[in-house]
């Protein structure tokens, strides 16, 4: 074909672009249910709250329960643990977080107890802010859960909580 | 390629493979010319098919005993280990064969950087050849998993958490990959899939791998390119089929020490603890093949780039033909080139090595150290020597260093007087 042809499209030029068009969107309607059957299914997300009896947890202590798959650490903190998260000064903080936001009710710490970096379970009572150690790359979070040392990015999430009464959270 | 055109002898034969040329191909097969100076070395190509048979095998056969959900997995696994027939064996066979396929490829990898393998005209065979690997670390990873025991688990959760590392989409990537919000039981059954799949991936890669390694021909030990015609070749059957044999006889000697005499030794007794998602074993290591990529990744204080820095210790190898400046193919003759290759070893050794330790002080020292040697060699040294080297002088031919008269190589060079005999 010259070049002048060329510039000119006809029919047979329609046909292929059309018959190209529809292809590729049949070829992904074909693809996306095989991908997306990967995703969190209905029976996975059923699972999406739980609720925890917190009556039996002394100051200080710390439980650790299952939601969604992931271990949720819940700390009763100490006053010496709440006033040495809320005398840090956010520049010092690598994800700079208020203690007053992570912990809306400060005498309970309610967080995913898994570490940012590569999803391990942090040690409680460990590590060189006498909160959290992860065991796997070395971070080291403090008594707002908030990465202070190590690899990891960020502090460890807090999750969407409530407190239905005054002895049961609800997770979720 | 064969230099003739085969026919059968038969009329049968000749009517079947006028039809389908499979009697073409296995004389081929057969007849390949191979350079007739192939050293040990080149044994672990056909060791590396083995190792592939073997896993198929076994694997198929404890596919018939295994039971991919998160509430069985570990009950089934130790069900083959003690009730099954010979499933002790067949398990045995199977972890310890992984491992002794990484072996083997370590071995076959090494081999090329030192002999130059990976250079012009056998680029495509190098990146097939990155591929499998790739695909291997991928196939094992996932077999570690199908256990189900501690190891298995915090391992998995670990290597799928790389990905969270990715901007944006980090956690959908982690959640799509998991079938939830944490590695489970749609993880497992996923990577069982997988896992039964990707062996027949690479079977298939490795036929392309032999099928380009079959346009150019094998490499050697010096590098250099085979005249023809020439007495530079021998065929491939009988004399490179015996000497694969012997040397797989004797890789099946150490395979046999590991499956009978010391069958967990390369594993991790944490790994006959049932997966809890509540705990995590005290110190994660990845199995010994993967160390080294595990020690750069921990080398880096940011998690990001530290994922980067992983993929990209596999992503120079990929680009390692075009990275290598130098057109001599073989380290024989490039004299300061094998002191660095030497150094590449022992910095891989270091990182596997500080890979298995905790990583703080002086471990995380080393490792920094090494990750930065690991990427000046590939993409500083390499590139820089090509230019500056000065190489020793190639023979002229495999054969011309036995006909000149002396099996020394440096003598071989002066070839004044095998030229007056020709």
């Amino acid at each position: 074909m010259s070049d002048s042809e060329e510039k000119k499209p006809n029919r047979r030029d329609f046909i292929v672009t059309a018959t190209t068009a529809a292809g590729a969107v049949g070829v992904g309607a074909v693809v996306w249910p095989l991908v997306d059957q990967m995703n969190p299914d209905a029976s996975v997300k059923a699972l999406a709250s739980t609720e925890v009896d917190i009556s039996a947890v002394e100051p200080g202590q710390s439980i650790t329960v299952l939601w969604r798959g992931k271990p949720v650490f819940i700390k009763r903190r100490t006053k010496e643990e709440i006033d040495s998260a809320r005398a840090v000064d956010l520049s010092e903080l690598k994800h700079p977080e208020k203690d007053e936001d992570r912990a809306k009710n400060p005498e309970w710490l309610v967080m995913l107890g898994v570490c940012t970096h590569l999803g391990c379970v942090p040690l409680t009572d460990k590590g060189d802010y006498g909160a959290w150690f992860c065991p796997c790359h070395g971070s080291h979070y403090d008594t707002s859960g908030r990465i202070r040392k190590g690899p990891a990015p960020t502090n460890m999430e807090v999750p969407k909580y409530e407190f239905v009464n005054s002895n049961t959270i609800k997770i979720g | 390629m064969s230099d003739h055109e085969y026919i059968p002898k038969s009329k049968v034969g000749k009517w079947f493979n006028d039809r389908l040329p499979l009697l073409t191909l296995a004389n081929h097969l057969t007849d390949y010319p191979t350079p007739k100076n192939l050293n040990y070395w080149w044994t672990f190509g056909g060791i590396l098919t083995f190792c592939l048979i073997t896993q198929i095998i076994t694997g198929i056969v404890l596919g018939m005993h295994y039971v991919a959900h998160a509430d069985l997995a570990f009950q089934s696994v130790e069900h083959i280990m003690r009730d099954v027939n010979y499933g002790w064996l067949i398990r045995y066979v199977h972890a310890n064969g992984a491992s002794m396929f990484f072996l083997a490829v370590y071995i076959h990898i090494f081999r090329s950087l030192y002999y130059g393998s990976y250079k012009s005209p056998r680029e495509v065979i190098w990146i097939i050849g990155m591929l499998i690997y790739f695909l291997m670390m991928a196939t094992a990873f996932m077999g570690y998993v199908l256990p189900w025991g501690q190891m298995s688990f915090w391992g998995a959760t670990v290597i799928t958490n790389l990905f969270s590392a990715i901007p944006l989409v980090g956690e959908s990537i982690t959640n799509w990959l998991w079938g939830g919000y944490s590695v489970d039981n749609p993880t497992l059954t996923r990577f069982f899939s997988l896992h039964y799949l990707f062996p027949f991936l690479i079977l298939g890669l490795v036929v392309l791998h032999i099928w380009a390694l079959h346009v150019p021909g094998n490499n050697n030990p010096i590098g250099i390119d085979i005249k023809k015609p020439s007495k530079d070749t021998v065929p491939f059957h009988p004399y490179i089929v015996i000497k694969d044999a012997f040397a797989l006889l004797i890789f099946l000697l150490i395979f046999a020490f590991f499956v009978f005499f010391s069958p967990n030794i390369l594993g991790h007794a944490d790994n006959y603890i049932e997966a809890n998602p509540l705990v995590t074993p005290a110190h994660i290591v990845p199995e010994w093949y993967l160390l080294p990529f595990y020690a750069i990744l921990r080398s880096v204080p940011d998690k990001l780039l530290g994922v980067i820095a992983m993929f990209a210790a596999i992503f120079v190898l990929v680009i390692l033909p075009w990275l290598d400046t130098s057109k001599v193919r073989s380290t024989v003759f490039r004299p300061i080139y094998k002191q660095f290759y030497w150094f590449l070893v022992a910095d891989v050794l270091i990182l596997g090595y500080v890979g298995a330790m905790p990583a703080e002080g002086i471990y995380l020292l080393i490792a920094r150290v090494a990750t930065a040697y690991y990427f000046a060699h590939f993409l500083l040294i390499l590139p820089f020597l090509g230019f500056k080297e000065k190489t020793t002088p190639l023979p002229l031919s495999i054969t011309e260093p036995v006909l000149g008269g002396s099996p020394d190589m440096a003598m071989a060079r002066d070839n004044s007087n095998y030229k007056e005999k020709l």
